[in-house]
Formats: structure tokens, C-alpha cells, sequence
């Protein structure tokens, strides 16, 4: 079970508009698996996967991936990020999308897989389509493929199911476990719990501090509750009574 | 940075332009208008004519590549596209030369066919030689461009970033020289006039106009210096790991 983990996470600190909101947070990401960042909104899930990318500045702490710092140059071919707003440009089209963003993963095989990707989001035949005429679930899922399309090892995708219907979400979560399958680290977040369920390990995060690390058996059997909704709300209500 | 990001960049930037009728109907059509409206305004007057169509033959891009530019720009920073660009191999440089590509090659196109009308149809006169007069004209774009690339940073809406227009455009234009030559401007706007960039625009034009005076080569030196200027003001405000 125990494998190298892809992503470490020592001490983190961040403070953003002056309000802390990592507190010292240590975790870490096995390589090759389903990794559920899972928390209510406000919890600090988008800073964490920010800080993984390199994108939010930290008052303090390490965090590497693939045993590099997070951000470095030599990880922006490894690390395809997708935020919770879908990033594309709206006024292209689909594949126009998917073709930038092929040129920025560098490779040639990235050209190549363009059509494959829009496969496997299931916009196969949207390619010509501008991204602003799709409907909500299918910009994000342009998104989602603008990462793939560069077969990184490891996927950072904030909240990538929020609003897509159940077909879909079931398609995308048996996607992102083939990926892991191949040996890409896959961290997904989400705040809705069913999906918990779906992930190989989990990390709960409640107002910027872990609350548990482990896989879903193992959370279900500490909390003696075969449900994670309800787990998650033991363990909340440990972390007050220990505060 | 690599040349093929820097194309596929400036690749991309016209494509989201082409794809936007109305925008390339008005960059196009808009200038041209405007010097037939000056021309018959001017129609007791045609020496007049040849001295301020000229000058105003390159402010025209200056206006609207800012414009342009700063909206795109702020676009790209407040749809995410921005963060998302710099966690993967793009360089800054590629950005800024990618947009200055593609808007250059815009303003070539406005630029080329205002002056066509305004040589062939209206019977502006230009001495120097028209090649000089396209050369300062395209440079104005790059200028426009490059500062609205800059100001986009201070913005955060479009509603905001056009009110950058008045504020960073109209200055210039009143103390480039197209009203008042600038050397019969107090001292104190006249000292203002020769640290704005736009005023070696208009210089030099109105160079590429005379038989008695040297070539505009040190005006587009000079503009050329703020363009570069302008970008690396603009390559600052580019930040990669934000609060």
C-alpha cells in the first residue's frame, strides 16, 4: 500500500489577506493513486493545490513533488493543474484550446493525442464548437482536457466534478484511476463526500488543518462509522474538544 | 523561452481576435473613417490636412492597440488563463512577445490600409516617404500594446481598465504636438511633453513630412526604448506565485 510519495508537504504556513489559512499543514501524495482532498469550502483546499503548483506565495514550509520544490521549471511539463473556475479561453474552440495548450506541454506526442483527449472527455465531436456556446459542465471539462492533453505525471484538479451529471462523474473518477493505474499521481478535490468513496487515500481538511490522512477503510474503522459524511463530523468534532 | 511558445502565443491571440468580428471590422475600418471625416473637415485647408493627417496617422493605432490590448490582457488575468499559462513552460517573454507579435502584425494591417485610403483616395502627401511613416505607425501600435499590457495589472474589470484610456491616452495626445507644437508649450508641459513617448510619434512624423529636416530615425529609436520600457514594466506586473 505504502508507496514513494509524489508529493510532500512539510509545515506549510500560508496567510492570505492577512488571515491564516494553512496552519503548519504536513501531508503527503503517494505516487501511482487516487489521492481525495476532500473539506467544505472555505477549508483551504484550492490554497493547498495552489501551493503544489506553485502559484501562492507561502510564509513558510516545504513542499516538493517528485522531490523538486514545487513551481520549479523543471516540473511544468510534469504537473497539469486544473482550477475550480475552468481556465480556457472562451472565444476559441475546442480544439483550438487543446491545441495551445499541446505547444505549451512541449511534447510532440502532445500534438498528437489532441483528438484522443477530446475523446476522453467526452467532446468528441465539439472540437470545432467555441468553448463559450458549451454548457458549464462541458467548458469545464475543456479544462480538464487542456491538462490531460499533456500526459503529466502528476494531476493537481480542483473540484472537477462539481455540477456534471452522474454518467459523467462516474466516467471521470474510472479516468482518473486508469491514469493512476499508469503511474500518474492523481490528486482530486472535492467538498461533496460521496465522492470520498471514490479515492484510493484521503486527506480531510477542515479550517486549514488536516483532521485525518489514510485511506477510506481505514478512516471508516477509526470512526467505527461506515459512512464518511459522518466520519468526517466525529473527527471535526475531535479536533474541537482537543482544541 | 522558446520560439514555437512565442508562435503558438501570437497564434492564439489572433485567432481570439479573428474571432471577434466586430472588434477587427472596427481596428480596421475606424482609423480610415476618421481621415476622411478630417480630410473634408479640413476642406479649405488641404496643407493642413497633409501636416495633421499624418501625425494623427499614428496616433490612431496608439488608441486602439491600447485599448485592445488592456482588455485582452485583463481578461487573461482575471479568467485564469494567466495563472494556469505560467505553471506550465511558458516564459514571461514568450507572453509579451506573443502578444506584441500579434498585434503588431494587426497593426500593420489597420495601419496599411489607412494609409492606402489616405495616400490614394484623399491625396495626403508624404515627402520622406511613406515606408518611415508605416515604420512610426507600427511602432505606436507596439507602444499602445505594450502599455496597455502594463495598465491591465491596475485593473480589475473592464469597466476599469478603458477608464485607463483618458487617463494615460488623452494626456499624451494633448501634449504630443498635434495641437500646439511643443516648443511653444510652457516650460513645465513642454518638459512633460518630452518624457512622454508619444510626442516622438508625432516628432516623428512630422519629420517624415519635411524636406529640410533629418530622417525620423532617432524618433523611432526613442519610441523604440519605450516600448521595451513598457514591456519590462509590463513583465514585472506578470507575477507567478501571487498572495
Amino acid at each position: 500500500m505504502s508507496s514513494t510519495p509524489a508529493i510532500v508537504v512539510q509545515d506549510l504556513v500560508v496567510d492570505r489577506s492577512r488571515r491564516r489559512v494553512l496552519h503548519g499543514l504536513s501531508c503527503q501524495v503517494p505516487a501511482g493513486q487516487v489521492t481525495g482532498l476532500l473539506g467544505p469550502s472555505g477549508s483551504g483546499k484550492t490554497t493547498l493545490l495552489r501551493c503544489l503548483v506553485g502559484v501562492q506565495r507561502v510564509r513558510s514550509g516545504l513542499v516538493t513533488v517528485a522531490g523538486i520544490p514545487a513551481g520549479d521549471r523543471a516540473l511544468r511539463t510534469r504537473v497539469g493543474y486544473v482550477t475550480q473556475a475552468p481556465s480556457v479561453y472562451a472565444d476559441l474552440s475546442v480544439r483550438d484550446n487543446l491545441r495551445y495548450f499541446a505547444v505549451l506541454a512541449g511534447s510532440a506526442e502532445a500534438q498528437a493525442r489532441v483528438d484522443d483527449t477530446m475523446a476522453t472527455v467526452g467532446l468528441a465531436n465539439r472540437g470545432g464548437d467555441r468553448v463559450a456556446r458549451l454548457s458549464g459542465g462541458e467548458h469545464a471539462r475543456v479544462s480538464l482536457a487542456c491538462a490531460l492533453v499533456g500526459a503529466p505525471d502528476v494531476l493537481v484538479l480542483d473540484e472537477p466534478t462539481v455540477g456534471l451529471d452522474p454518467v459523467l462523474r462516474r466516467d471521470l473518477w474510472h479516468l482518473f484511476h486508469e491514469l493512476a493505474d499508469h503511474g500518474a499521481t492523481v490528486l482530486v478535490s472535492s467538498h461533496v463526500m460521496d465522492e470520498a468513496a471514490r479515492c484510493d487515500r484521503l486527506l480531510l481538511l477542515r479550517e486549514g488543518r488536516l483532521v485525518a490522512d489514510d485511506t477510506p477503510a481505514a478512516i471508516r474503522a477509526a470512526t467505527a462509522t461506515a459512512d464518511l459524511e459522518e466520519a468526517f463530523l466525529r473527527l471535526a468534532e475531535g479536533q474541537e474538544v482537543q482544541s | 523561452m522558446s520560439p514555437r511558445i512565442t508562435l503558438a502565443t501570437a497564434a492564439r491571440v489572433l485567432r481570439q481576435l479573428r474571432g471577434d468580428r466586430r472588434t477587427v471590422a472596427m481596428l480596421m475600418v475606424v482609423p480610415s473613417v476618421l481621415m476622411v471625416l478630417l480630410r473634408y473637415v479640413l476642406n479649405s485647408n488641404p496643407e493642413v490636412f497633409d501636416h495633421i493627417g499624418l501625425q494623427l496617422l499614428g496616433i490612431f493605432p496608439f488608441v486602439t492597440m491600447f485599448l485592445v490590448t488592456s482588455v485582452a490582457m485583463l481578461r487573461e488575468r482575471t479568467s485564469g488563463t494567466l495563472e494556469r499559462l505560467l505553471t506550465t513552460r511558458l516564459a514571461k517573454l514568450d507572453l509579451l512577445l506573443g502578444y506584441a507579435l500579434a498585434f503588431g502584425l494587426a497593426a500593420l494591417a489597420q495601419v496599411g490600409i489607412a494609409t492606402a485610403i489616405t495616400m490614394g483616395w484623399l491625396g495626403l502627401q508624404i515627402v520622406g516617404g511613406v515606408g518611415w511613416a508605416v515604420t512610426l505607425a507600427v511602432a505606436s501600435a507596439l507602444l499602445g500594446m505594450a502599455l496597455g499590457l502594463f495598465v491591465s495589472a491596475f485593473a480589475k474589470t473592464e469597466f476599469q481598465a478603458v477608464q485607463f484610456m483618458p487617463a494615460v491616452v488623452l494626456p499624451q495626445i494633448l501634449l504630443c504636438g498635434l495641437l500646439v507644437p511643443r516648443d511653444q508649450m510652457l516650460d513645465v508641459l513642454h518638459w512633460a511633453s518630452d518624457v512622454l513617448p508619444l510626442s516622438y510619434v508625432v516628432d516623428g512624423m512630422a519629420r517624415a513630412q519635411s524636406t529640410v529636416s533629418a530622417s525620423p530615425l532617432g524618433d523611432i529609436a526613442v519610441v523604440a526604448g519605450c516600448i521595451l520600457a513598457a514591456l519590462g514594466l509590463g513583465a514585472v506586473t506578470l507575477r507567478r506565485r501571487t498572495p
